[in-house]
Order: structure tokens, then sequence, then C-alpha cells
């Protein structure tokens, strides 16, 4: 890395202050003796008990401003407590709210999942959800909805109920320490139950702090959703290589 | 079969092996989540005497996920040898587990039964002992291995560089590699989790790693931790692999639901074998595993997870591996609960794994949804050293920003290094002397970036 002249009194003082730049993981902390200094101690602290209040918040739909209308559903999970001790129950929608949902058939379904963090899913869903609609042209689209307690399986019965070719799970992943609000989408062609986590694509860590933009994680998504189309299934079968659409063709 | 105790006058029922086992199991979320623990504290006890008076010989007739159903229940009955089983043969759990912490079961004793034991008799044992006595014997077994270092010798601790980014960024990458280097970390293995699926991506960064480890001389491995099919994909396309990861689990359906079989576990190990990148020998594989993988793949079959752990071991030992960890708090607490749970747990899964003959390492970590923090790591961090462990995963400053949950930080290897006087595997601590980051004492100096000159020079 080159180390420019503005920058050499930072350096003195701090040399990872350059390198400091290049990631949020924690690097360069200080030492006393082997241990973390104090104030670095402190720090991980404070961030762990932000993640803790992160984990146990609720998703208020009406603060999403998702501009069109939605259908609010709930797992069987009745609150934060059970929800994190029965993943079984964030799996399959609460029977009134199942018999709720209409069948409405269409290429890509989108859900808003609260999973372990309503902080992410409030805040990146909805800026995903309109980089994606860009990036679909030519996809007919379903009801937004917005899941509560819920778990990356309660889309495969969501989708089977609406009949939706593929559903996109877009759900706030445990919050870690440098991200409290970090989403995940993730692929399910031909969703029903009972469907199993190989048969997904994952799109993680997009958030604001480091993380993948809004922008990419939807061009990610289109390059997955029409290879998924064109093999008839989504899973370990079918591979990212969204990189590679982007770069030019290798020198011979 | 059906087995019985009696305790202060009430007689227990236990309908079949896997009951028993699951009943005598420590509490933990996981098995409350199935269904299969004990109801309440004097069943687990009751259970316990019933599974201390049962004969090492009933786990050979036994089975606890049925044999027709799966290739792990085969590959167990197919592998496991009478003639080294001959010693214990004619005891029952409990007495073997006197046994086991006799002064007779030495390293050879216990190195020399290994292949004699299924996973299901050793989650047995281990369901009859205290924390201390997991620690003590396990103390006694080593399980040394090798590629471009020796793992696993007494007094030795070694330690898996983990510079995660939540982007697969290569900068990003290459400076969290470099704090970890020069805080003395990264013997056992260089693995990066990726972000993302990509092969083209993690093919950057196996060359990044490559290109480091070369140009400073590093005598440490390499790994990027994909999918299995992507690392095939990899090495077809060229790329420098040393070592194959793979995430495991005790039975076939959990397996398939992480994408993998025997058969492929089989072709990747000779694959990477081929390669012959290793300097001084050829343990090519790199296996995760943790309680409650299989669970949550709703493959448990009523087993306990424990058990299903263990039965993940008999797999991992088919293929020689260099590195073997339970990621052992990060699945959730919906399978381990909080710091009591994960602790328990972890010197279990060590414990197991180092009887079934596995170079047994951990990642002490958790979740920010369960009832832990950095002091129960701390604990679990120490008990484990005591107990032998092979290599312990660190992170930078204990936060995975990639993986969002907390494990060790290279800080805290420096302090269990000192605590218990071990250090990182013989040639890699000569490197670290040779590069001038120790001060001749076995301590770390005051490293800054420039220690290890041009290191991000070449990576944009």
């Amino acid at each position: 890395m080159p180390v420019t002249e503005a920058r050499a009194p930072d350096l003195a003082r701090d040399p990872w202050a350059t390198l400091r730049g290049l990631t949020h993981a924690r690097i360069g902390l200080g030492r006393a003796g082997d241990a973390l200094a104090g104030a670095d101690v402190r720090a991980l602290q404070a961030a762990h008990a932000q993640a803790r209040r992160a984990v146990h918040a609720t998703l208020d739909p009406a603060r999403l401003a998702l501009g069109a209308p939605f259908i609010a559903v709930r797992s069987r999970a009745p609150d934060r407590g059970v929800f994190v001790r029965r993943p079984d129950l964030g799996r399959r929608l609460a029977a009134p709210d199942a018999e709720r949902l209409p069948c409405a058939p269409c290429d890509v379904l989108f859900v808003i999942a609260d999973g372990l963090s309503a902080l992410a899913a409030a805040r990146q869903a909805p800026g995903v959800l309109e980089a994606a609609r860009a990036a679909l042209p030519g996809w007919s689209i379903g009801p937004v909805i917005v899941a509560h307690n819920a778990r990356v399986a309660l889309g495969d019965e969501i989708g089977e109920r609406i009949g939706a070719r593929c559903v996109v799970m877009m759900i706030g992943e445990r919050p870690g320490l440098s991200a409290a609000d970090s989403l995940s989408l993730y692929l399910t062609w031909d969703p029903k139950v009972g469907r199993m986590d190989s048969e997904r694509n994952c799109i993680s860590n997009i958030h604001a702090h480091g993380g993948m933009d809004h922008d990419e994680a939807a061009f990610r998504l289109g390059w997955l959703l029409r290879g998924a189309r064109a093999l008839g299934r989504s899973g370990i079968s079918l591979k990212d290589d969204s990189m590679s659409a982007r770069l030019p063709p290798a020198a011979p | 079969m059906v087995f019985h105790a009696t305790l202060q006058g009430e007689r227990y029922r236990f309908d079949d092996l896997r009951a028993l086992l699951a009943k005598a199991s420590p509490l933990r979320s996981g098995d409350e989540l199935t269904g299969v623990a004990a109801a309440d504290p004097v069943e687990r006890v009751a259970a316990r005497e019933a599974l201390a008076n049962v004969p090492l010989r009933a786990f050979l007739r036994e089975t606890v996920v049925p044999y027709e159903l799966c290739d792990v229940t085969r590959l167990i009955a197919e592998r496991h040898d009478a003639a080294s089983f001959a010693p214990i043969a004619h005891m029952t759990v409990g007495q073997w587990r006197d046994w086991l912490l006799g002064y007779e079961a030495d390293e050879a004793a216990l190195a020399a039964v290994a292949r004699g034991l299924t996973p299901e008799m050793v989650s047995a044992v281990s369901k009859l002992m205290r924390n201390q006595d997991l620690i003590a014997v396990a103390r006694k077994a080593r399980v040394v291995t090798a590629f471009r270092n020796t793992q696993g010798l007494r007094g030795r601790l070694g330690s898996r560089l983990q510079p995660n980014h939540p982007t697969d960024d290569a900068r990003g990458i290459a400076a969290a590699l470099l704090d970890g280097l020069l805080l003395g970390a990264g013997d056992a293995v260089l693995g990066i989790n990726p972000a993302t699926d990509s092969i083209e991506a993690g093919m950057v960064l196996v060359r990044m790693l490559d290109d480091v480890r070369q140009r400073y001389d590093i005598p440490a491995q390499s790994c990027v931790l994909t999918h299995i099919t992507n690392t095939l994909a990899m090495i077809e396309r060229g790329a420098p692999v040393d070592l194959v990861f793979q995430s495991i689990a005790g039975t076939q359906r959990a397996n398939e639901s992480f994408g993998v079989s025997l058969a492929l576990l089989d072709e990747a190990h000779q694959a990477a074998r081929s390669l012959r990148r290793g300097s001084v020998g050829d343990n090519v594989m790199y296996f995760e595993t943790g309680q409650g993988a299989a669970i949550s793949a709703d493959a448990h079959f009523g087993v306990d997870q424990q058990t299903l752990e263990v039965r993940a071991y008999a797999v991992a030992r088919e293929y020689a591996p260099l590195l073997v960890n339970t990621v052992v708090g990060f699945i959730g607490p919906e399978y381990l609960y909080d710091g009591k749970q994960i602790i328990r747990a972890g010197l279990e899964d060590h414990f197991c794994g180092k009887l079934m003959g596995l170079p047994m390492g951990c990642d002490v970590c958790y979740t920010n949804h369960a009832e832990v923090d950095q002091d129960d790591s701390d604990d679990l961090m120490m008990l484990l050293a005591a107990a032998g462990v092979n290599f312990l995963i660190a992170v930078p400053g204990g936060d995975d920003v990639m993986l969002n949950y907390q494990s060790l930080s290279y800080h805290d290897i420096l302090t269990v290094r000192s605590v218990y006087g071990v250090a990182p595997a013989p040639e890699f601590e000569q490197w670290l002397e040779r590069m001038a980051l120790l001060d001749g004492r076995r301590r770390l100096n005051a490293n800054v970036p420039l220690a290890l000159p041009g290191f991000m020079d070449a990576r944009d």
C-alpha cells in the first residue's frame, strides 16, 4: 500500500491508520502484555450489548415505507423468546395466516423477514427490493410479504401457497458486533415445504458498514435468478459466477 | 433392547439404546427441541445408572440410526476393528469410564483402541464423565498430523488465522491476514470463509494466500473454506489448493443437506493428495462439525445431538484429516443455550474426537442471540488448552465481521500460550523467530505492519 506524505504523521502515531481503512475487522488493536488493551475490551463489550438489543427488536411494517400494499404474516413462534429457542416454529406459518394467503402465481416472490435482526430487514430490505425490481425486467413479481418471527424455510410455505416459481427471503442475519443490521437473500426455486438448505442459494452480508450494497446484491440476485430459471432449480448445482459475467474475456 | 434402572426406589425404563443415550446426556436446548432429553434431573441420573451397566458389545448389536437408511451407520459397522476393540470388549460403559481414567490407559493404550471404538460408545462414556474427566483423559491422547508443519505435538498449540471480510475484498483480507501473522497466529491454517459461493472469487483468494505464503516462506497451509464441489472445481482449474474443507455431520441425510456424500469426500481427498503440496506430511482434509448440525437439517432420527456429533467424527477419520474442529457455539442457542452448555459441549467434542483418533481443534465461539459472553469463551479456551486441544481459531479482536459471531482473538491465543507454556508448531515457531516477530523468550514483539516488509504492496 502506498504511503503518502500526508499520511506519514498519522502513521507515526498509529502504524495501522491506513490499513484500518481497508476492513471493519478489529485489526491493529492495542496490547497489555499478551492481552487486549482495556479500551478495546470495553469497545467489544459495548458492541455486544448493541447486538443483544437488535436480537430482541421487532419489525414494524409501517416503517418500511414500501409504497405498495403488502401482506403481513406470522410464524408459529408467538414471541422473540420462543423464536430464538424454537426454529421449527419459525419455519411454519401460523394457521390463520396460512389460510389468508391468496393464490397469486408469479415468477418471483419477495418476503421481508425479521429473522434474527429486525433492524436489518427494516434498513436493507426496501432498498434491495427496489433495486431488484429494476434488475428483473420481464419477471412477474408477486405481492410483497412481511413475515414476523421468521426463519429462512418459512419462505417455502409462503411461496408454495402463493404459487411462486421462486421465493426470495430477505432476512435479517444474526447480528454481529460490527454489523447488527446485515441482510441475507435466500433464493429457492420451486418453493415447497420440506426443501433442503442445499436447494437454496444465498447472498449475504448486505449492509452499509463495508458490506455489499443494494445494487450489487440486486445484480447478483438477478444473475442467480436467471441461472435458476435456465437450470430449473436452485442450490449447489447453481454456482455464483456473476463475477466472471462482468469481467472482460480472458486474454489468449 | 429395553434398559432399566432403579433409583431411590423408583424404577425407570428406557425403550432402546437411542433413548437411553439421549436421556443420559447433560441438559442442552437441542435435545429439548427434539423432545429426546430426560424429563427431569432424576431421570437423567437414572439413565446414566442404566448406561453404566450396558456392555460395550451391546453397541455392536444395536444401531441408533437404521443401517439401511444411513451410509454413516454402514461406515461405522464396516470400519469397526475387532482386534483394537479386544482389550476393552469385556467391559461395560461404566467400567470403561474408570479404565480411561486409570494410569494404564496412557497415550499408547488410547491410540491402540481408537479403531475399535464406535461413536456411540464414545458418546456414551462421555455422558458418564464430569468436565474434569473429559479434560484428564483427552490430555493423555495425542493425534499428530502434518502438511507444511506438524500439528498436535505435546507442548504445542496451533491456531487458525481467520481473516474474513464481508465482501471478500482482497486488500481487506490481506490487512487482517497481516494483523494475525504479526500477532503470531496461523500455523494450523490460514483459512478464509468466503462470503459468496463464487468459484472465481475463491480462486482469487486461494492464489492470494499462496502468494503470501511463498513470498514470506511461511511454513503453514492455506484454505478457502468453500463447498467441496467448489474446491474440486478450483483444483480442476489449476488453483494452488492446499487443504480441502467441508462441513460434515453424523447422518447421511444431514450430509445430503450439506450437499456432500462419502463418494464426494473420497474424490476430493484423492484430488488434493494428487497435488502433493505438503512438505512435511500429506494430511489434506479440513473438517468442521458442530452439535446441532443434524437437527437443523432435520436429519437427527431421534438421536441426541452429541451422539450425532461423534458420528460425524467417524466420517472425518476416514480421510486422515490435518484438522478437525467443532464450531461449538456457532449454530445457536436452540442447540446450546448458554455458556454452561457451550463449555460442556466443547469439552465433550474435544474428548470424543481425540478418543476417535482425530486431530481435534475448536472454534470457541458464540452468537449474539445466545446467553454467552467473552468470559464464557475465556473459560472454555483455558479448559481446552488444559485438555491439550490441537488448535484454536482466532479472528481480529474476537469479532468475525463476515460470519457475524464472536470467536477468540489473536491476543487470546498469546494469553493461552503464556499461561500454559505452549508454543505454535515447531516449524512455525522457527519462522516467527526468523522474521524477528518473537523476542527470544517466546514472547511476541510489538510488531508494526512494516515488520513484514511490502506485505500490502501487490494486493490491488
